[in-house]
């Protein structure tokens, strides 16, 4: 899933300062899981609103709603009713549903809520952790389900760097060392053979590095 | 010969080969590298000239390099892949054998979080086992990654770093392994400070036939007191300073701390010559160029081969 974290409410301020009326859309998927963009933090966010507005002695208005998905055409247009009613779209959906509203409504402004973070899992409660780069050729099953590029800060292919100490990443304590993680890993499957290999250099021109990408697929068009 | 890189000929004919590291200045004063070039001058085989370390601004290696060879010196030219892509990094290679350097060290370099340049975009397109493997590909078939020919190809001494003192333990020799096997000609280790963990190091490149395929130059880097001795145990990744460094260092009065440093690292030099499969020693003296002269008399090693 796509993992988020709502904007303090001064720079979401700064943003819809201008308008007189606002509708905050939330997206019930990936945003919602991480407890960024969900419905509940929608209607969260439009009370903050509210009362930020009050202590200016502002009170414009503010709609609340609410998409099972803010990526997909379908589900955007359930608001359509709502959109001409206001001047401007503050959406809690990762930078894919801005982007989306925008799209389909392309006379509107709209303002993103949430800081777009990663790919990712919730690896417990309260704590998701960026495991997938998009790089566009998965290589997981050469390192043990564990990828290198995502989980090294360095993005090595070939091993630990020097900075590798007792599970950690020289980068930051918090963070794992990925490399201690293939190797642990793979060494619990037995197949730590496959670390001894040279890898070569991986090709960028798959990930982003090629361009923003699109797929495109015939049998699935209408 | 492979080349004629000079640090190859010092190796090949057999001598313990000398090599010490010089960091370019935080600015432009070429003034500065040749001041830090005359203290070497005579007392190295080579000079590493290092790329950005620490991920803070210095001045680009290359041009250092330019500067040192200009004076006479043989220069390694230590590239790290945190900054450029593989575009960028073949064009220099290409850029410093038309200038003369005859010596590569392929890092993957300090993470930019380190350094005075936070906010950077990390590249690492390549890692630094693939750096070898290009430079080698380079000299040896005459190609460019993805196997373009190339006009005119660099025949570069190739080194690698080995960090004996990282974890997992039980990986670093595969790791010296794998960049052996990318076409490393020559080793420069981390410094040393745990004799007997780098002696362990050592002995396992030996039973796989590493040292017969690599030169291994042991790193040493001189303290200049108990302070360095604690920062370097607690703030510096991938260093391991035992106890009885930093007590032996705390143990002397503060103004006696760098003479007792350097006596550490004349010692260290003298352990690291008896071991079998070390082919030479690096000095990383920090900041400190002018004590390498003293560190390698009182060893015996500061007068170097005619080769």
């Amino acid at each position: 899933m796509v993992v988020a974290e709502r904007k303090n409410i001064e720079e979401i301020r700064g943003m819809v300062d201008r308008y007189s009326s606002i509708l905050v859309v939330g997206c019930d998927s990936c945003v919602a899981e991480c407890a960024a963009g969900g419905h509940r933090e929608t209607m969260l966010l439009g009370a903050a609103l509210k009362i930020s507005f009050q202590q200016d002695s502002r009170n414009p208005r503010i709609t609340e709603a609410c998409l099972d998905r803010q990526c997909v055409d379908d589900f955007i247009e359930q608001i359509a009713h709502l959109v001409p009613e206001h001047e401007a779209i503050l959406s809690l959906g990762c930078g894919a549903g801005v982007q989306a509203l925008a799209r389909v409504y392309g006379d509107k402004p709209i303002l993103p809520a949430l800081d777009t973070l990663f790919i990712g899992e919730t690896e417990m409660r309260g704590v998701w952790q960026e495991n997938c780069l998009g790089c566009g050729k998965c290589k997981l099953g050469y390192f043990g389900a564990v990828c290198p590029v995502t989980r090294c800060s360095k993005r090595l292919m070939n091993g630990p760097c020097g900075g590798s100490k007792e599970g950690r990443c020289e980068v930051n304590p918090g963070i794992s060392c990925g490399w201690q993680m293939i190797i642990n890993r793979l060494e619990t499957l037995g197949e730590l053979d496959r670390l001894s290999e040279y890898v070569p250099p991986v090709d960028w021109s798959t990930s982003h590095s090629g361009g923003p990408r699109r797929v495109e697929r015939e049998d699935q068009k209408p | 010969m492979k080349t004629d890189s000079r640090l190859e000929r010092v190796l090949q004919a057999g001598h313990f080969a000398v090599t010490a590291e010089c960091g370019p200045p935080k600015g432009s004063d070429a003034g500065v590298v040749e001041r830090k070039g005359k203290l070497l001058f005579g007392y190295v085989d080579a000079v590493n000239v290092t790329d950005n370390q620490a991920a803070t601004v210095r001045m680009a290696s290359l041009a250092a390099c330019v500067i040192l060879k200009n004076m006479g010196h043989e220069p390694i030219l230590q590239m790290t892949t945190r900054d450029r892509n593989r575009i960028a990094l073949q064009s220099d290679l290409f850029g410093a054998y038309a200038l003369g350097i005859r010596n590569v060290l392929c890092l993957t370099g300090d993470h930019q979080v380190f350094g005075n340049q936070k906010e950077a975009l990390g590249v690492f397109d390549l890692d630094s086992i693939q750096l070898v493997r290009t430079v080698r590909d380079m000299r040896e078939d005459g190609t460019l990654i993805g196997g373009a020919d190339i006009e005119s190809p660099p025949k570069m001494f190739v080194g690698a770093a080995a960090n004996p003192f990282a974890d997992p333990a039980a990986w670093r020799v595969v790791r010296l392994a794998k960049k052996v096997q990318a076409g490393a000609d020559f080793i420069q280790t981390q410094c040393i400070y745990n004799m007997q963990r780098f002696s362990n190091f050592i002995a396992q490149a030996r039973d796989m036939g590493l040292t017969e395929r690599v030169s291994i130059l042991a790193g040493v880097t001189p303290l200049k007191s108990a302070g360095m001795a604690k920062h370097m145990a607690t703030k510096v990744a991938g260093m391991d300073v035992p106890e009885a460094i930093i007590n032996r260092m705390a143990g002397v009065p503060k103004k006696k701390q760098a003479d007792e440093g350097i006596k550490i690292a004349v010692e260290t030099i003298q352990h690291v010559r008896e071991i079998k499969g070390i082919a030479g020693v690096h000095v990383m003296a920090i900041e400190w160029e002018e004590h390498v002269p003293e560190i390698l008399s009182a060893v015996g090693l500061d007068k170097r081969p005619k080769v």
